[in-house]
């Protein structure tokens, strides 16, 4: 389910070349605010994964919100600034390093949360966080690219928007932004401390695991799986746990129905998954709960192994 | 009808089957608050989100609850007796905002019968591969809802005299533009993809393209009529 609907980063409407990407790590994309309203002709919201963070780095740089950022996962993206830019990391704990053209000028090392100066030739390099999985990368102006469907966003499950970024790719930066930027620096995301706590709202389908399903939710401990993504983070039964079984009599197949992101979705395994912002549409698997719009955030930086506790919030 | 929660900002609307998903979508389509942020039909729901900063769950859920009471009283009464609720929030008039349903001529399709499931089809109904195309053509079809992939409709059939199930073996590469049925659908590929339904035919209109200002051909409520290519 991919290909043809790719359309080139670089160079996009109204945009000045800004930067020369060195080097793209695992997994770099182009989102933003995501494309709301088109559920109905199965097309996702998609957007920024950590929607708080992904806002902060527009902040910090005196963005319009909704303006395009790259979204870095797992660190590894290297680019070189070919003019003057002014760019600030957020979301997961990450050292940026930046290697000045000037040979006279000492290297500049940064956590993210904070926005600073490049100058042309300055290359600029995102480490792998030290914990959680995803930054965001902002420059005042924003990254311009071809909208689809009205969004920049880099959409994996369907195809739409950007393709991800590749060595030699030359991305263009608009030059329309807000007034000074409002916040100065973004406090970054405390330790863990034991397992990441995600508040959920209980439902629609919870009748389907009955209360002992709900409460075998809250009591175990998860783990997250190597297989998550932006459609989606697995988490499976810490050491000995058993996935969540369906109450007597809902045995059967629950017809497809409307997703959102946060649902969290009992497969026949038992091991839920938790939707984040390229969920499909619709899905044929009961939804349990319902994570908080802050929980939705705190998965998108969940990597594997992490541990997972789910906490009951009432409305 | 009832009404689940679904997170802080979505209600799931539960109605027995997807002619009661759609005309329920329709109708919340006709005169939809700016709060709304997504319709989303499906085979007996119909799921709605809705912007929480800027209206509770209960006024939300209000809203659904009064839209579709209006559209089963419109069923049973004759039309210019039953008006539709007005919320404080939004005007009293239909007409005043712009609705994606409109019961327009339906889109023809042009179909070529020569899917490689035609005969098995006609075997799994006990008849003839022209009682398929005969069926196929001589029906008006209605998109239920979207799924699977983007502009990809679920078509309902006036009779269900074509309800196959879904092939044993899914295949890893179906082309863009098959029609195919399965589960008392019809659905057409709007693009290379891998699948598991019956397929009967091809057609070589544009399902989905971005840059039209309706990107789906087929967005739920659209109805359908098949034309044999000659």
């Amino acid at each position: 389910m991919s290909g043809e609907a790719w359309v080139t980063a670089g160079l996009g409407p109204g945009g000045l070349a800004g930067f020369e990407v060195v080097a793209s790590g695992a997994l770099t994309l182009l989102q933003d605010a995501g494309r709301p309203g088109y559920a109905h002709l199965g097309v996702t919201t998609s957007g920024a994964a950590d929607r708080g963070a992904y806002a902060a780095a527009n902040r910090l740089v005196g963005n319009r919100p909704g303006a395009a950022c790259l979204e870095v996962t797992f660190g590894g993206l290297r680019m070189r600034a070919l003019r003057t830019a002014f760019v600030a990391v957020t979301g997961a704990p990450a050292t940026v390093l930046v290697h000045r053209a000037r040979a006279s000028a000492a290297p500049f090392e940064s956590p993210s949360g904070y926005a600073f100066t490049l100058f042309a030739g300055d290359v600029m390099e995102v480490a792998a966080p030290t914990e959680g999985l995803r930054n965001y990368l902002a420059v005042r102006g924003g990254f311009a690219a071809e909208p689809v469907l009205g969004s920049r966003s880099a959409d994996v499950l369907s195809g739409l928007g950007p393709a991800p970024l590749e060595a030699g790719d030359i991305l263009s930066v608009s030059v329309e932004a807000a007034d000074w930027p409002p916040d100065a620096f973004i406090p970054p995301l405390l330790p863990n401390a034991g397992p990441v706590r995600l508040r959920l709202t209980r439902g629609p389908r919870d009748d389907w695991f009955g209360d002992r399903g709900w409460r075998a939710l809250l009591d175990s401990l998860w783990t997250v799986s190597a297989d998550s993504n932006r459609v989606g983070v697995r988490v499976s039964p810490s050491e000995g746990g058993v996935g969540l079984r369906r109450a007597p009599g809902y045995d059967g197949e629950l017809p497809s129905e409307g997703m959102v992101a946060g649902a969290v979705q009992v497969p026949p395994s038992g091991h839920p998954v938790l939707f984040l912002r390229d969920h499909p549409v619709t899905g044929g698997y009961p939804v349990i709960g319902v994570l908080t719009e802050a929980a939705v955030d705190r998965a998108a930086q969940l990597r594997p192994g992490d541990d997972v506790r789910f906490i009951e919030t009432r409305r | 009808m009832h009404i689940r929660r679904m997170g802080e900002s979505a209600l799931l609307a539960e109605v027995p089957d997807a002619r009661a998903a759609v005309e329920l979508y329709g109708r919340l389509r006709v005169d939809t608050p700016e709060w709304v942020v997504e319709l989303v039909p499906a085979a007996c729901t119909v799921l709605l989100v809705f912007d929480c900063e800027r209206i509770g769950a209960s006024q939300a859920g209000a809203w659904l609850a009064a839209t579709a009471a209006w559209a089963r009283g419109a069923r049973s009464t004759s039309r210019h007796e039953s008006e539709p609720p007005a919320p404080a929030s939004v005007a009293a008039d239909p007409r005043t905002r712009s609705g994606a349903v409109s019961p327009s001529e339906p889109v023809e399709i042009l179909a070529r019968y020569d899917g490689p499931d035609l005969g098995e089809v006609a075997a799994l109904l006990g008849i003839g591969v022209d009682e398929v195309v005969h069926r196929h053509t001589g029906q008006l079809w209605t998109s239920a809802f979207i799924g699977f992939a983007p502009g990809f409709a679920y078509l309902m059939g006036e009779h269900e005299p074509l309800t196959v199930p879904r092939r044993e073996t899914p295949r890893t590469a179906v082309p863009a533009g098959s029609i195919a049925l399965a589960a008392g659908f019809c659905g057409i590929y709007p693009r290379a993809s891998p699948g598991g339904w019956h397929l009967i035919g091809t057609t070589e209109a544009r399902l989905w393209d971005v840059g039209r200002a309706q990107p789906a051909l087929l967005a739920p409520g659209t109805r359908v009529r098949f034309v044999r290519e000659r």
